[in-house]
């Protein structure tokens, strides 16, 4: 009679020592594991230029790249021209931004609350979209010209969509009952919007700002590319054309800088106001 | 067919009727559903009612057109001597779902219908009534709290707060505690009856369970669907207060049994 018990004691063992130990790999802290696979990376790129698999012309040592993000580091430090240049395009994401957020809202408004822009307005977005929007950048330069204009709206026209969608689909996340909670109360079509629609749709509206936030700059640097200007797109153009790559990469990671600090803004801008709302990391980092 | 006569409760409770259903009919043209038919209803002051058909007997049409969310096709709804035209903040609704608003606090969800009929200064000048009933149902430590604190019960709670806090003369429950789970729900059951016997509530319960309804209720009104009609009301002249003990006495099961056969004599099963 004792036998089955004792087996289930073993096994209760058994099962308490599994979940007790973790792989190693998963007992690596976070950092440490960001860190090592960064090391590994360069070792192997280094590894690559030793062999020589690919010419030096093209792509550089990793050495090379760290001391000229050490570098540009300094120029951006001291306050020289590549400062301005990087100031340049912070001034055309952080306008874009707010162009994209204020104009996407609104537009996410009419269609997502109105009839008509859901059924008349509603397709034209989709249509545009569907657009390659970089292709717009020629238009936006010959009728903004070469300055900063023409970068802040390439920027505002391709991170705009994501703002809309968000916002028109926040409007819809309020389920039958709750809208039912409303009407009972005698809420009018304003208040239903304000205290139940908006708050309950936040979540999806942060995600359209937070794909908006990259987008933005992926839209800056692409009107420098094409439009010219004293941006960060340019230096890279002109680091480019030189086949300075060291340079060319250490002005990519600058830039990466500003688009995080963009989508962290956003994010913490998210725990202020979306503070009962949980995320999983992956919704937090992509969507 | 019709409504049996509806005998007042032996507690004595019940008096004139405040909620009258006059041959109510429902028929959305669009979509060619006939969907009541010839409904009448009348809940008796401070008494308790239930009903109970098979899904799909429009209960939720019968519901909204209680609420004033929806007019009837035919026949008149009177509360308190006005026909009922829209929603009204004497008439008190509650669902399966508690749905609390998770940015505001326990007490900003029960004030919220006073924040929407009469504004944000009103809502706050009520805070001490919201206190009262939040004491009422046993949630005092939890006026500041958010609902995702809220275990299903404690949410429900606060729904009945957020219900009474205009002071309704009306409640109409649409399946209150479904969601939740048997003991919590029997519990929560017998509070309920507390509270509508404390404020002499005039109560309508929309429910699944046969069970649930004849402990609370003075009546049950048996819907059949297709048009939905009331097939059947059924007194149940158990004393008050009920107790769950009740339920094992025969006389709760003949009620059940009672219901039972109704039901199933619609031969919607």
């Amino acid at each position: 009679m004792t036998h089955p018990q004792k087996t289930v004691e073993k096994a209760a063992v058994r099962q308490t020592t599994v979940t007790e130990s973790v792989a190693w790999i998963d007992r690596i802290p976070r950092s440490v594991a960001m860190v090592l696979l960064l090391v590994i990376f360069l070792l192997l790129w280094q590894l690559i230029y030793e062999l020589r698999l690919i010419s030096p012309i093209i792509l550089s040592t990793p050495l090379e790249t760290i001391y000229d993000l050490f570098y540009v580091g300094k120029n951006i430090l001291s306050g020289e021209y590549m400062l301005v240049a990087l100031w340049v395009t912070t001034k055309e994401v952080l306008i874009g931004f707010a162009m994209a957020t204020a104009l996407g809202f609104f537009l996410g408004l009419l269609v997502g609350e109105t009839a008509f822009g859901e059924r008349a307005v509603m397709p034209y977005l989709v249509a545009i979209n569907a657009m390659p929007k970089v292709a717009f950048a020629p238009l936006f330069v010959s009728w903004l010209g070469f300055g900063i204009a023409s970068k802040v709206a390439l920027s505002a026209f391709i991170a705009i969509f994501p703002v809309i969608v968000g916002t028109a689909a926040g409007l819809h996340a309020a389920d039958e009952n709750e809208l039912m909670l409303f009407r009972t109360m005698g809420a009018t079509r304003w208040q239903t919007l304000v205290k139940l629609k908006l708050p309950i749709g936040m979540p999806h509206f942060f995600t359209g700002l937070k794909n908006a936030s990259v987008l933005v700059v992926v839209g800056a640097v692409v009107g420098e590319f094409l439009g010219g200007g004293k941006g960060f797109g340019e230096l890279i153009r002109v680091a480019a054309s030189q086949l300075n790559t060291p340079r060319v990469f250490s002005l990519i990671i600058y830039l990466s800088f500003l688009g995080l600090a963009t989508f962290w803004a956003v994010i913490w801008l998210q725990h202020r106001l979306v503070f009962w709302h949980k995320e999983t990391v992956a919704e937090q980092s992509f969507e | 067919m019709m409504a049996m006569e509806v005998a007042s409760s032996p507690a004595g409770l019940p008096g004139q009727p405040v909620y009258e259903l006059l041959g109510v009919s429902k028929t959305f043209t669009r979509r060619n559903v006939h969907a009541l038919d010839n409904i009448d209803l009348s809940l008796a002051e401070g008494g308790f009612s239930a009903i109970i058909g098979p899904s799909g007997c429009g209960k939720s049409t019968l519901l909204k057109i209680m609420a004033g969310l929806l007019s009837p096709s035919k026949g008149s709804v009177v509360l308190s001597g006005e026909p009922v035209t829209g929603p009204r903040r004497d008439i008190g609704m509650m669902f399966q779902q508690a749905t609390l608003f998770p940015w505001r606090t326990t007490i900003e969800n029960v004030v919220l219908p006073i924040e929407i009929r009469e504004g944000k200064r009103a809502a706050l000048a009520k805070h001490g009534d919201a206190k009262d009933l939040l004491e009422l149902v046993g949630l005092q430590d939890f006026e500041q709290v958010y609902p995702n604190e809220l275990s299903g019960g404690m949410a429900q709670r606060a729904a009945i707060c957020r219900m009474l806090i205009t002071e309704p003369t009306v409640l109409v429950l649409d399946e209150p505690f479904s969601a939740l789970d048997e003991l919590t729900r029997d519990f929560m059951n017998m509070e309920l009856q507390r509270i509508c016997l404390e404020r002499n509530a005039t109560t309508f319960l929309v429910t699944h369970s046969i069970p649930e309804a004849v402990i609370l209720s003075d009546v049950v009104y048996v819907m059949s669907p297709r048009p939905g009609y009331i097939a059947e009301a059924v007194s149940v002249d158990l004393p008050r207060p009920r107790t769950l003990e009740m339920m094992i006495e025969p006389r709760f099961g003949e009620f059940v049994k009672r219901i039972r056969e109704l039901l199933d004599k619609g031969a919607f099963l």
